[in-house]
């Protein structure tokens, strides 16, 4: 199979990655840092290269409502968004979920306001996380042209609509290095849609949207939790079959030197990477570090993250946005729950950082390593959340 | 060699110092290099300060900080000299490239630098010549390959050309006088 090298950005990287799955209705509404993924496939569209009906919305609810009737009525549907526009998406994120629509949203993780500001944090996803949809983060371009491709391999499985996010301009607006898959290749990766229904389909008539009141709307949510915990069977499915045809297999995490750790970073997205760096500097000195990246955070893989992170003696989990729970971030809850049945529950510190797009340096990630270290040696933590590179 | 090479670009907004670090990655690319090309995001402006970045290895670059120790500084516009230190995080055996009509020891001795190689350009002449405008991104490339010998030169301006026939296809001036500025330049380029 003859991969092409190309020089794209994670934008350009998810606009090439839409055209190749050629959906066929995109409803967008542009926003930065995501506006180049939506502007580049209605080029798509212009240029005929796609046989996609294009929805220019006036709003990213609109947008997603637009994608919600498209996706009811049988189409294979995608769209784009960062930040407020995931925001202003964000009721109708449980009615895509909750009628167990397939969409795929190429997003961009832009802090969300106020005070405004349009650089990188994961606020965005983060606060979108209990709505039903998959969410996988990506270190790079080529992630984010992976990912997007598997996302609508993997809705379509379990019928749950699914985000794959990049890192704002740090990825969004970086150029890299990326090996696109030839067309057809990809089109027979992804198959046939499927669709759980089709309101076109004049012979077999559905009710959608209906009220669902005491008597059935518990049920039909139990049906989507099942389906997410069987999304993670899907993830695994598909992640694996990537790696059989195109080389890069892809799973819930990617662990980086985790053989033989005595202490670990856990980070999503582009910091990952940044991360494996001072992970090869400091097991050069002679340190026993590892990196733990979460790929996939919805479904969370609590059972498998138990069985990787419990032989760790001390763990600091990376949170790219704080949830004002007033004791720590996210990915730090998830990480903390998922360990709470082990043994021999390792330490957990929760380090807040780059928020706003607060840029985070080889030697801001080495002093964790270093705290780490000291809480294994002293079998003891003295802060249990800390702040990267803040003022105060 | 080093392992990552870091390059910041300054220029002001509408210079093109973004599409110079996109053109390097890109021709770096094409010689079998892994490559990051990014922009300086804030306000923009014409005329305002800006600047651009490359990485390139010949391995996957995982890192993905911004550059604050770069090992090549390219200024695409001299005046900013006077208001900007463009030599902040640059190595001390680091280069430092200017487009300026001066030589690198008028220039050294103006703004007092020390240590680092400082080689210059007349790119605004060189541009003005060969595509009409001032326009020193391009000629600025040719410059930076002639003092560090990063990429094969030949190659680059192959893929350059070809990169521009694409972009500007069915005005063949300016590609010529684009790969015309990135030889000028190559051969003009005053070292220490």
């Amino acid at each position: 199979m003859k991969k092409i090298v190309v020089a794209k950005t994670g934008n350009e990287a998810m606009a090439e990655a839409m055209r190749q799955i050629n959906p066929d209705v995109v409803a967008a509404y542009p926003i930065t840092p995501a506006t180049e993924v939506v502007q580049i496939f209605s080029g798509f569209v212009a240029d005929g290269r796609v046989d996609t009906e294009f929805v220019p919305a006036e709003s990213e609810h609109s947008a997603l409502s637009a994608c919600v009737g498209a996706a009811a009525a049988g189409g294979r549907v995608m769209t784009s968004t960062a930040s407020q526009g995931l925001a202003l998406m964000h009721e109708v994120l449980f009615i895509a979920a909750g009628l167990r629509l397939p969409i795929v949203i190429c997003e961009v993780n832009r802090a969300l306001a106020g005070p405004i500001n349009i650089h990188c944090d994961h606020s965005d996803t983060m606060a979108s996380r209990d709505s039903g949809w998959l969410q996988i983060y990506s270190e790079n371009s080529q992630e984010a042209y992976d990912n997007t491709i598997q996302a609508m391999k993997i809705a379509e499985k379990v019928f749950l609509p699914a985000i794959v996010s990049v890192d704002a301009f740090i990825i969004s607006h970086s150029m890299e290095r990326l090996e696109i898959l030839p067309d057809d290749e990809v089109r027979s990766f992804i198959g046939e849609h499927r669709k759980p229904y089709d309101l076109l389909d004049i012979a077999h008539p559905i009710t959608l949207g209906g009220l669902d009141l005491q008597d059935y709307f518990f049920e039909h949510k139990r049906q989507e939790i099942e389906a997410m915990k069987e999304a993670k069977t899907a993830v695994i499915e598909v992640g694996k079959e990537f790696g059989e045809k195109f080389g890069t297999s892809y799973g819930f995490f990617e662990e980086y030197r985790m053989d033989g750790a005595d202490i670990a970073i856990i980070a999503l997205g582009s910091t990952a990477g940044t991360s494996k760096v001072v992970v090869d500097t400091l097991r050069a000195k002679g340190m026993k570090v590892g990196l733990f990246k979460i790929r996939v955070f919805r479904p969370f893989a609590f059972e498998e993250i138990k069985k990787s992170l419990e032989h760790i003696k001390a763990i600091g989990v990376l949170d790219r946005a704080d949830g004002m729970s007033s004791i720590g971030g996210p990915v730090f809850h998830e990480i903390r729950s998922s360990l709470y049945e082990s043994e021999k529950r390792p330490f957990i510190t929760n380090y807040i950082y780059g928020l706003g797009g607060r840029d985070i340096f080889p030697k801001d990630i080495e002093t964790v390593y270093r705290e780490l270290n000291e809480i294994a040696e002293k079998d003891e933590v003295k802060n249990l959340i800390n702040y990267i590179g803040v003022r105060e | 060699m080093k392992e990552i090479f870091e390059i910041r670009w300054h220029g002001r907004g509408g210079q093109g110092a973004k599409t110079a670090a996109l053109l390097l990655g890109d021709a770096a690319l094409s010689t079998g290099k892994y490559i990051q090309a990014f922009p300086e995001y804030g306000p923009e402006r014409m005329g305002a300060p800006v600047q651009s970045f490359d990485r390139l290895s010949d391995k996957p670059i995982t890192i993905h900080s911004g550059i604050t120790n770069p090992d090549i500084v390219i200024v695409l516009d001299p005046t900013l000299m006077k208001s900007i230190d463009v030599t902040d995080g640059l190595a001390e055996d680091g280069h430092l490239i200017i487009n300026t009509h001066k030589s690198p020891d008028e220039i050294r001795k103006e703004f007092n630098i020390k240590g680092r190689k400082i080689a210059t350009c007349d790119a605004y002449k060189i541009s003005e010549d060969t595509i009409g405008k001032k326009i020193p991104n391009t000629p600025m490339l040719g410059a930076l390959i002639k003092v560090t010998g990063l990429l094969d030169f030949e190659k680059m301006l192959k893929d350059t050309e070809e990169k521009m026939q694409k972009k500007f296809s069915g005005r063949p001036e300016i590609v010529k006088g684009n790969i015309e500025s990135m030889k000028r330049a190559y051969e003009e380029v005053k070292q220490e």
